[in-house]
């Protein structure tokens, strides 16, 4: 018996079944397809601009930075103001993905590298995949239009963000997620964020900046 | 084989634990997420409900382990990804390993992981030359420092930042002597810089699992610091070692769980970083590993299910027990003598170890309850540790003058007559040599009491036979 | 029973038998708060009864002796048969009668039953006072400003927190005040303030120093195990501030010697 068919075995033995009783596989072959949404928090709900000023206010009670703009076309200028406002330099990093690729960039001086990151650039820019309102979290997705390295790698991350993408809940991200890769499917790499990154690993002391991004700014567009 | 354990000494531990003037100054730092955790608890009104839900999840999952397991196995494979079984921890080291040298690995970046601990994973690695670097700034330091950790999600919570500073001198010879590193933002930024190239340098990056989904065959991570990203995205390689109860049904099912996690370790509503990972990069994906595996450890679990202590595999490593206890709180992590510290690793420990091992930690609690109290998943702890004493008792293992002092008080409080006798002479006696002071500075017999406390003085008479007289008198 | 019940007819609805589990710490080291339970009740109108008892059988079930357990727990359900209610001025032999009996018969049916019966007759004092009793104020007076431990097996298991506050705030010349962290444990647990003394010592330690940051005069609290351990180390720390159970502050009985403080003169 290999090690697989052994623990099975000892799992089985313990459960006291045999693994090919009919009502256990239905239960969870039913379970697996309904996905049952349990205990749904309150805070996340409402219309979108409920949606909003949750999103908002927990956003900024994990230390993010947040601005609104009217619409995309406006979405360069307000880079540009943030990296200048914080001293940074005018080159921003992002992937392939279209709506950040059809921005007016030429209206600024920013420089616009693309690809994913190899830990030698300062700022990044992604867009994000959806948000919670319910813990002020982004939503994610690996891919070439939004290299996961550039979540982690710069030290500033600046995150475009659909106004109609704040979904409620975790619940509402996975729906979404559903009609994007399919039941049971999923990319490889879906990032939920919330607030830039942090250790309290000495004295329990809050810092901001550990491994990952120092700064967290998310860009609401529309 | 597992790390040595020095459980059985923990008395002895405690001891120099709490005659530890560094250690006792540095615990105190533990006492901040008990008001934390409540904050964050008062802000959600569904918080209980959610426990509920977990709870349910949890042992749901474990009833079906064996076909969540196979659902879990084959959404892997059908994402890139391999999933290799272990049934103790000499298996899941050499299954590391032979992962790392298929690939020609030389240096590895490793997230936090207690299995990792629990198998001894660092020191395997190092044996077979390759280099294992762990990237949570709390596991660094304490890596750096040669010890385990003392707590399952902070790890080094029992240094001060002047140990940190040490530590990095001592570690960091390259950088320059005269550096400041007088504030924690210096040694924080001291150990991203020295942690950069460690990650961009490695071949091979291991990650532990906060949950395993059967719906989808991914693993998720939770982390604060982003290192558990670095570690999986850069590397040509990400493996992930996680026990076999790890499995939850579905992403809805996941994020029950996520909910109480967070606020229940940090008092955090979420934590910065919820990482889903799901087999290796895609065809056109431009980052992330290019080989996907998943070690699934047994090592004693299988045969918990269905027993007293199948409720224990509900845990999901908050450490809110051990923040909320008053043992913990007083000697720490490293008193427990294993990987698993506080109430959840009295419990686990004799059950991963042995009760021969591991027997003492479930004899040093108070049972005074407040770790089932605040457990996301409602794991009844207390009764637990109980379960392991009884275990001991039936086994002898309990100490002898134990034992005995039980007989000897068992034979008198099963003779009510004779008990009522013999505990008024004795309180009478004890009133008399008690006379004056009304208390006792020394009671021979109670050393553990009077060492520490004077003792009351009874005040005579039992109750019982007061009782008796004046209701003679009256009727 | 048929009998008894017509010939004690009008009180038999009014005036209920409660049997006092007086518990073994009362029984041999303070019997005033046996006296002070039994006023109480006695002013809310029960007829208090004390059938020959010894120990719950907590000891012996934390330390894993289950078969005695077993046996002190029958002796205990045997004892207090007749009684309509079994009230115990502690927490956590409350507790044991309450939550542990029914686990311990769990999986012999008819033991099981009785353990069940028993546990759902069995109260600690003050909770039984407040939620069965209805008792809403104490005629007490106590000039001192006092603060209140919640014991853990008491609050946790028999959900004691605001019944005794409330009628402290009752009590005549009394001010409450509340500890920082009233919920934290003690130290006690039973023998293992005996068996890991060092650390119990290092948990009452703590909590002394709270009572004494909480600039109260007297601490009370609904079990007297807690109340020794945090006395004694309060004493043998030199501080003067008094111990003393909620029961004898809430019958009005506070007059004798504090918990550890010298008693003039021989009684009995």
């Amino acid at each position: 018996m290999n090690s697989r068919e052994a623990i099975f075995a000892s799992i089985r033995r313990s459960l006291a079944v045999h693994g090919d009783e009919a009502p256990r596989r239905f239960e969870v072959e039913t379970r697996l397809k309904e996905a049952p949404p349990g205990v749904v928090p309150k805070r996340g709900q409402g219309d979108l601009p409920a949606r909003l000023a949750t999103f908002k206010a927990e956003a900024e009670r994990a230390q993010a930075s947040l601005a609104e703009i009217a619409d995309w076309a406006g979405a360069p200028a307000e880079i540009a103001r943030f990296l200048r406002e914080n001293n940074c330099p005018a080159t921003v990093r992002m992937g392939a993905d279209p709506s950040l690729a059809a921005m007016p960039w030429s209206e600024t001086t920013l420089e616009i590298l693309h690809g994913p990151s190899d830990g030698r650039d300062v700022n990044a820019v992604s867009a994000a995949f959806a948000a919670i309102a319910e813990t002020g979290t982004l939503a994610l997705v690996s891919g070439a239009d939004n290299p996961t390295t550039l979540n982690f790698l710069p030290d500033n991350h600046i995150v475009v963000l659909p106004r109609d993408a704040i979904l409620g809940d975790y619940e509402s991200v996975f729906a979404k997620l559903r009609g994007a890769y399919g039941k049971g499917g999923a990319p490889r790499t879906l990032n939920f964020i919330t607030g830039p990154s942090r250790s309290a690993d000495i004295e329990q002391t809050l810092l901001l900046g550990a491994h990952g991004p120092r700064r967290l700014h998310i860009v609401i567009v529309g | 084989m597992n790390e040595v354990a020095t459980s059985a000494h923990f008395k002895e531990n405690a001891h120099e634990a709490l005659t530890d003037a560094r250690l006792q100054g540095a615990l105190g730092f533990s006492r901040n997420f008990v008001g934390r955790r409540a904050a964050a608890v008062a802000r959600l009104p569904e918080f209980d409900a959610l426990r509920d839900s977990a709870r349910a999840i949890k042992d749901h999952t474990l009833a079906h382990l064996d076909l969540y397991l196979e659902a879990y196995e084959r959404k892997v494979r059908e994402s890139g990804g391999e999933v290799h079984y272990a049934q103790d921890a000499e298996e899941a080291r050499q299954i590391v390993i032979d992962l790392c040298r298929s690939m020609g690995a030389m240096s590895v970046t490793k997230g936090k992981s207690m299995i990792s601990e629990e198998i001894g994973l660092n020191h395997a690695l190092e044996a077979a030359g390759i280099e294992a670097v762990e990237t949570d700034l709390g596991e660094y330091i304490i890596q750096l420092r040669g010890e385990t950790p003392s707590h399952i999600i902070a790890p080094a919570i029992h240094l001060t930042a002047k140990d940190v500073e040490q530590e990095f001198r001592k570690a960091h010879r390259d950088l320059p002597p005269d550096r400041s590193l007088a504030e924690p933002e210096q040694l924080l930024s001291e150990a991203r810089q020295v942690l950069r190239a460690k990650f961009l340098a490695a071949d091979v990056g291991i990650t532990g699992a906060n949950f395993l989904i059967a719906e989808t065959g991914t693993s998720i991570i939770v982390t604060n610091e982003g290192n558990g990203d670095l570690t999986q995205i850069l590397p040509q390689a990400h493996i992930v070692i996680a026990s076999i109860e790890k499995v939850v049904p579905t992403l809805e099912d996941a994020a029950q769980l996520l909910r109480v996690l967070a606020r229940s370790a940090t008092g955090q509503d979420a934590s910065v970083y919820t990482t889903l990972s799901t087999g290796p990069r895609r065809p056109h994906d431009p980052d992330g590993p290019r080989a996907y595996h998943v070690v699934l450890l047994d090592n004693g679990r299988s045969a918990m299910l269905g027993g007293e202590f199948e409720d224990m595999l509900r845990c999901i490593r908050c450490g809110a027990c051990m923040n909320h206890c008053p043992v913990y709180q007083a000697v720490g992590g490293h008193a427990y003598g294993w990987v698993y510290p506080g109430p959840m690793g009295a419990v686990l420990t004799p059950s991963l170890i042995g009760v021969a091992e591991g027997g003492q930690l479930p004899n040093a609690s108070t049972f005074c309850g407040r770790c089932e109290e605040v457990c996301p998943v409602r794991i009844p702890l207390p009764n637990m540790m109980r379960h392991w004493r009884e275990r001991e008792f039936e086994r002898r293992l309990s100490p002898a003058p134990l034992r005995y002092g039980l007989g000897f008080w068992a034979f008198f409080a099963s003779r009510p007559a004779l008990y009522r006798l013999g505990a008024d002479l004795a309180a009478r006696a004890m009133r008399l040599a008690g006379r004056g002071k009304g208390r006792f500075s020394w009671l021979p017999f109670a050393g553990g009491w009077t060492r520490y406390r004077d003792l009351a003085a009874p005040e005579g008479a039992t109750f019982q036979s007061q009782w008796r007289a004046r209701s003679g008198a009256v009727r | 029973m048929n009998a008894t019940a017509a010939s004690e007819g009008p009180t038999r609805t009014s005036q209920p038998r409660v049997g006092l589990f007086v518990t073994c710490l009362v029984d041999i080291i303070r019997p005033s708060v046996g006296f002070a339970a039994v006023k109480l009740l006695e002013d809310a109108g029960c007829k208090v009864i004390v059938p020959s008892q010894t120990c719950c059988g907590q000891p012996a079930y934390n330390s894993g002796d289950r078969a005695t357990a077993k046996t002190l727990a029958l002796q205990a359900i045997e004892a207090f048969e007749d009684c309509d209610y079994v009230v115990a001025p502690s927490g956590s032999c409350g507790g044991m009668l309450v939550k542990h009996y029914p686990d311990l018969f769990a999986g012999e049916p008819d033991l099981a039953e009785r353990a069940e019966r028993f546990a759902e007759k069995s109260h600690e004092l003050v909770s039984f006072l407040v939620d069965v009793l209805g008792v809403q104020k104490v005629a007490a007076r106590y000039d001192g400003t006092v603060a209140y431990h919640d014991s853990c097996a008491g609050l946790r298991e028999l959900g004691v927190k605001t019944q005794p506050r409330r009628l402290l705030a009752g009590v005549e010349g009394l001010t409450l005040v509340e500890l920082d962290q009233a919920e934290t444990c003690c130290g006690f647990g039973g023998l293992f303030a005996a068996k890991y003394g060092e650390l119990s010592n290092a948990i009452v330690a703590r909590k002394a120093d709270d009572i004494r940051g909480a600039k109260a005069d007297t601490v009370l609290a609904g079990d007297l195990g807690c109340l020794l351990n945090m006395v004694g180390k309060l004493q043998r720390e030199g501080s003067a501030v008094k111990a003393r159970h909620v029961a004898e502050i809430l019958a009005g009985m506070a007059d004798g010697p504090a918990i550890g403080e010298s008693q003039k003169g021989p009684r009995q």
